[in-house]
């Protein structure tokens, strides 16, 4: 039976995501998908989803919820105190959630976005193969008050003991893993030295397409012609800013690309917030 | 000196192959041909393979087990490809009203190059322009062949919001704008047509290697053609184009 998820309050910025759209970059389309792409797997593993069922992706503020009809949840990656009508719950479980029963997230213990499944996962529209919401290709880019989500009710159930799964240390690591990058060779070894011996902190612009970094890197290198760049490609602009793209990021790009994050590394930096330090550490 | 083609890894999942930086349609023609002949070979592995302007770049849909066997294995296929076929093209006649309505820069553009506002506009609706890639925006087409008479700098500050079909240049570079969107370049113009849809795959009629020609219209015919983008009646003007 279709049942909906009502949003009672949205928090900060959750958006629908899913593995995100594969074979669309000739035409521009950015890959999408969830930015930790490791909680986003364990949150369909614990309740035996499709490993591509949408999940909700939650920034910081968690929203308030309310479902309507009992189905299935897990709550992963950052820990954005969970709670079913006021009852704490824990992440990496999966709990039971009965009708009208409300699920709502409080104070940041750490990390920076949270993944809730629920059973089968959110059905809402799916354009070019994926249900991960992007400005201009779904109708939505976050969820607003009001705003109702469908999932499919019934199905098995399974206790609520379900063994749940360690937090993964990647999310609180400071370490983001990375590969040489087509330019890295361009680098002065001085510039490779403070690459990866000094920490970077996230400024104000990181958001879903990209994450920037207020510490500069001295840059002489010369922009490159045009060429294709991906979900964690880390370019070194003209003023000395590194900019690491994420899950929207362009698909194409001009600025010398010198890193290339890990699955890891990009998972890593994902769970980072504002002002945050990490250091980038050579594959 | 560097060797060309280099094939490198580009993280766990992709593979970047970079030929001489440069912006020409033979090297155009040859990534294009290398992007069939790859496709071919890794059809079991389902890939996808993007080209730019010198490069392409092989996206895996899991990460790659042994990088150096598989880079390898690219080297000796790039090696012994025999490009010798032209790939079909087709020319697409794109409608552009160059009305002041939209036009929102020619005046400025007009004064600075010393051209009337027609010289403008027969320099640039006159050439056949050449798709090199959709990229930056889905929709976005990178387009060689701006007459130089045309080319001009980026506005100072850039607009905070361009409207969907606006119709600019930017150093030596003209394109559409596929959606509303921040932009520096000059506008001179707007096409009613939709390059890109979500709804349909490929979401994109025209793709890397095609030819495209502007044809000027004026403000009822660009609200004509609105409605019948709308109602998913209009259907480009296009042939075949042999060079």
């Amino acid at each position: 039976m279709m049942a909906e998820m009502e949003v009672l309050h949205p928090g900060l910025f959750s958006s629908i995501q899913d593995l995100g759209r594969f074979g669309f970059m000739e035409y521009g389309v950015p890959v999408s998908g969830a930015m930790d792409s490791n909680a986003f797997r364990v949150a369909n593993l614990l309740l035996k989803n499709p490993k591509d069922a949408a999940v909700l992706e939650i920034t910081q503020m968690g929203p308030r919820l309310s479902f309507s009809e009992e189905t299935q949840i897990a709550v992963t990656g950052a820990h954005l105190s969970p709670a079913i009508n006021g009852q704490p719950i824990e992440n990496n479980k999966a709990y039971t959630i009965f009708k009208d029963q409300i699920l709502s997230f409080r104070k940041r213990i750490y990390g920076c976005r949270s993944y809730l499944a629920v059973k089968g996962g959110f059905r809402s529209e799916k354009v070019l193969n994926s249900r991960s919401w992007y400005d201009g290709l779904t109708g939505y880019l976050k969820i607003e008050k009001g705003m109702k989500i469908p999932y499919e009710s019934g199905g098995d159930s399974f206790p609520d003991n379900y063994s749940g799964i360690k937090t993964p240390d990647y999310i609180n690591s400071k370490i983001v893993e990375a590969f040489q990058g087509p330019e890295f060779e361009n680098l002065s070894e001085a510039q490779r030295r403070r690459l990866f011996n000094d920490e970077f902190s996230l400024d104000q612009n990181n958001n879903r397409m990209g994450i920037q970094f207020g510490e500069l890197l001295e840059n002489s290198l010369e922009p490159i012609l045009t060429g294709p760049v991906l979900p964690g490609t880390v370019q070194l602009t003209p003023s000395g800013k590194l900019i690491a793209l994420m899950r929207d990021g362009q698909t194409t790009g001009g600025y010398p690309r010198i890193l290339q994050l890990s699955e890891n590394g990009l998972n890593t930096l994902a769970q980072k917030v504002t002002g945050e330090k990490i250091r980038f550490d050579l594959l | 000196m560097k060797d060309f083609p280099r094939i490198r890894q580009m993280g766990g999942r992709s593979i970047l192959i970079e030929f001489e930086p440069a912006i020409n349609e033979n090297l155009l023609e040859k990534l294009l041909a290398l992007k069939k002949i790859i496709q071919n070979y890794l059809l079991k592995e389902k890939v996808e393979v993007i080209n730019a302007y010198n490069s392409l770049l092989i996206n895996y849909s899991a990460v790659i087990e042994d990088v150096y066997g598989e880079v390898s294995r690219l080297k000796n296929l790039i090696n012994e490809a025999n490009i010798q076929n032209k790939i079909e093209r087709s020319l697409y006649h794109i409608p552009v009203c160059y009305d002041d309505k939209f036009g929102l820069d020619m005046n400025f553009l007009s004064a600075e190059k010393d051209l009337s506002k027609t010289e403008i506009i027969d320099l640039h609706s006159e050439p056949i322009y050449t798709v090199y890639f959709i990229g930056f925006l889905p929709g976005f087409l990178y387009l060689g062949g701006l007459n130089k008479k045309l080319h001009c700098s980026r506005k100072y500050q850039p607009r905070l919001s361009v409207e969907k079909g606006a119709v600019g240049i930017g150093e030596k570079q003209t394109g559409i704008y596929p959606k509303n969107s921040p932009g520096g370049w000059q506008i001179i113009g707007n096409s009613p047509v939709a390059l890109f849809d979500k709804n349909s795959i490929p979401p994109c009629e025209i793709s890397a290697g095609d030819k495209i020609k502007f044809y000027s219209i004026g403000l009822k015919e660009h609200q004509q053609i609105s409605e019948e983008v709308q109602n998913g009646t209009f259907q480009f003007k296009a042939e075949r184009y042999d060079g």
